[in-house]
């Protein structure tokens, strides 16, 4: 795949981050890209992509309720609240 | 004569969206209670919260409740299961993703029947079931400066049915809506309140040309809280979309939002700022996989659903279709209907009832069949009084049903006997009635000699009043014919 600023604003806007050196990332992201681009070496058309590091499935839960933590604790950590809600900058415009 | 309008020349293509919120106690991936109306930020959890090295873990009756919607709707359940991510930035979502499935949905395929005004039914497949979680909920007007964020709904389980774009019209959209929503509730899985938000429905709608095999660029509304405002919102597209047609334009491919107090649509995002969602495998949950065995589980664990209620009242009780779809209508409603019919033969007359005395007084009081106060069985004990008669049918709707109501707690046949309403009335006496009416309408019964044979009418209804109702009609009618010969 070939790297160039517009992938790299774009990926950097779905990741909401501020890029300072776009050029710095394009040499970057594509140096990682060649050298991942050797697995394609490998014939994997008749292999399942591997998802889970483990055999295991339906872990399950009961469906019975349990109050882990209080409203309090809830709201202590977020970056602004008040006593109901947790704040943040207006997503609309009203 | 009809005028035909450019209108005329178009048909609409519509699919439907519909996110059902699932009556468990708890949310999908934690054991925070997954209830309406709590305090904000009340049914949280770490999970909920999307804070750093929590894992989610999967609510069985999720997977349950999915696949009961499932095979409800003739869909093929998917034996393995997987969760994916699709991931966007919104304020009330914390992970920064939503847990959903992507390539491999529950339940693939399937369809409803829905029926239509003009007494036709049409199937309406559905391109797949799939299990998710809800996002918290946004408030922007609570505070002019910072939108308020409640994450009591955040996690809460979801399905989403996604219908193929088999609807051609916004009643075809109702109809599906509605019946969707009873299947939800007869299985018990969904209460089916679009107000609340815990049925909701998106809705992509596109038009063409009539005959052609194509399908137009299609818009998606959302946030329709009411199948009124489906309906309207569908209406009011398939015009937009031919006018700007009609005018040279072209249709782009938006995301509409639906204004109920105008009616209008208006763009909510544009194709260039649709997201990105790039879905891959969510990895903190182990797939899902589905045995025969515990599919078959759930299936013999289905409740009779409204078509097969309506199949057994047809064909078994030999009721209309029009009396079954009626009972059928609302789940409790028929549940009822089956308690009567449990103490009495007469499937016609406890539909009679059930559809017209019942019914009208629920209206009436504005109440639901749940909190009627009459036992099935006090219906029913109406009923045989009437076969087996004791009491003539209108004494049984003007007298005995309207008192019952006032004292639920009395027994049927007490409270007749209480009333004085039984049939007493021997012959002779029916026939002092009768000679009393005929000799009363001399003119009358000439003319009912000449041919107006529904003269009768008149006739029982004054030997009615005149006996007090206690008469058996059956064996007055035929002791009137036999007067009325004398009477020549």
């Amino acid at each position: 795949m070939k790297i160039d600023r517009n992938v790299v604003e774009k990926i950097a806007h779905l990741a909401r981050l501020d890029v300072e050196n776009v050029d710095e990332s394009v040499a970057d992201m594509s140096r990682i890209l060649t050298f991942m681009e050797k697995l394609n070496e490998l014939d994997t058309s008749n292999v399942e992509p591997l998802v889970y590091l483990t055999e295991e499935v339906n872990a399950f839960r009961e469906d019975v309720v349990k109050q882990e933590i209080t409203h309090e604790e809830a709201l202590k950590n977020a970056p602004d609240a008040d006593e109901n809600f947790i704040k943040v900058a207006k997503v609309i415009e009203q | 004569m009809i005028r035909n309008t450019v209108y005329d020349n178009y048909e609409l293509v519509v699919g439907l969206e519909v996110h059902a919120q699932l009556s468990t106690n708890t949310k999908i991936f934690c054991a925070d209670s997954a209830a309406f109306g709590a305090e904000p930020n009340c049914n949280i959890s770490p999970i909920s919260l999307g804070l750093p090295g929590t894992l989610p873990k999967l609510n069985q009756k999720v997977v349950e409740y999915a696949i009961k919607l499932g095979l409800a709707t003739n869909g093929t359940i998917n034996k393995y299961n997987a969760f994916d991510r699709k991931n966007y930035f919104y304020a009330d979502l914390p992970k920064g993703y939503q847990i959903s499935q992507d390539a491999k949905p529950i339940s693939v395929g399937g369809h409803i029947e829905v029926n239509l005004k003009d007494g036709t039914r049409k199937k309406i497949h559905l391109h797949h079931i799939h299990m998710e979680e809800d996002a918290g909920k946004s408030m922007h007007d609570q505070d002019p400066f910072n939108s308020c964020i409640d994450l009591n709904r955040a996690g809460v389980p979801l399905l989403e049915i996604v219908s193929e774009p088999d609807l051609r019209s916004s009643e075809q959209a109702a109809q599906y809506l509605t019946e969707m929503r009873k299947l939800l509730r007869y299985l018990d899985i969904c209460d089916g309140n679009m107000e609340e938000g815990s049925m909701r429905c998106d809705a992509n709608i596109s038009v063409r040309l009539k005959g052609s095999k194509e399908y137009g660029t299609r818009c998606e509304v959302k946030n329709m809280n009411s199948i009124k405002n489906v309906q309207r919102a569908i209406d009011f597209e398939f015009k937009r979309q031919i006018d700007v047609l009609e005018a040279g334009g072209t249709i782009t491919q938006n995301t509409l939002n639906f204004d109920a107090s105008t009616g209008v649509t208006s763009v909510l995002r544009t194709k260039e700022m649709a997201n990105d969602y790039r879905y891959f495998p969510e990895p903190d949950l182990l797939p899902v996989v589905v045995t025969d065995e515990y599919i078959k589980s759930v299936q013999a664990e289905l409740p009779l659903l409204p078509e097969q209620l309506i199949h057994k009242y047809t064909t078994e009780y030999g009721l209309p279709e029009y009396d079954a779809i009626v009972l059928t209508d609302n789940k409790q409603f028929a549940l009822y209907f089956n308690e009567v019919v449990k103490f009495t033969s007469n499937y016609k007359a406890a539909a009679n009832w059930m559809m017209g005395a019942v019914k009208s007084y629920l209206n009436d009081q504005v109440i639901e069949i749940t909190s009627f106060q009459l036992k099935p069985k006090q219906l029913a004990a109406i009923i045989n009084l009437i076969d087996d008669g004791r009491i003539n049918n209108s004494v049984a709707n003007q007298q005995v049903f309207p008192e019952l109501l006032k004292h639920p707690e009395k027994n049927v046949e007490q409270l007749t006997h209480e009333l004085e309403v039984f049939i007493e009335a021997d012959d002779n006496e029916l026939i002092g009635f009768i000679d009393q009416v005929l000799d009363k309408y001399p003119e009358k019964v000439k003319e009912y000699h000449k041919g107006k044979k529904n003269l009768i009418g008149l006739f029982m209804g004054d030997v009615m009043k005149l006996s007090k109702g206690k008469i058996d009609p059956k064996s007055a009618n035929k002791l009137m014919i036999d007067r009325l010969e004398l009477h020549k």
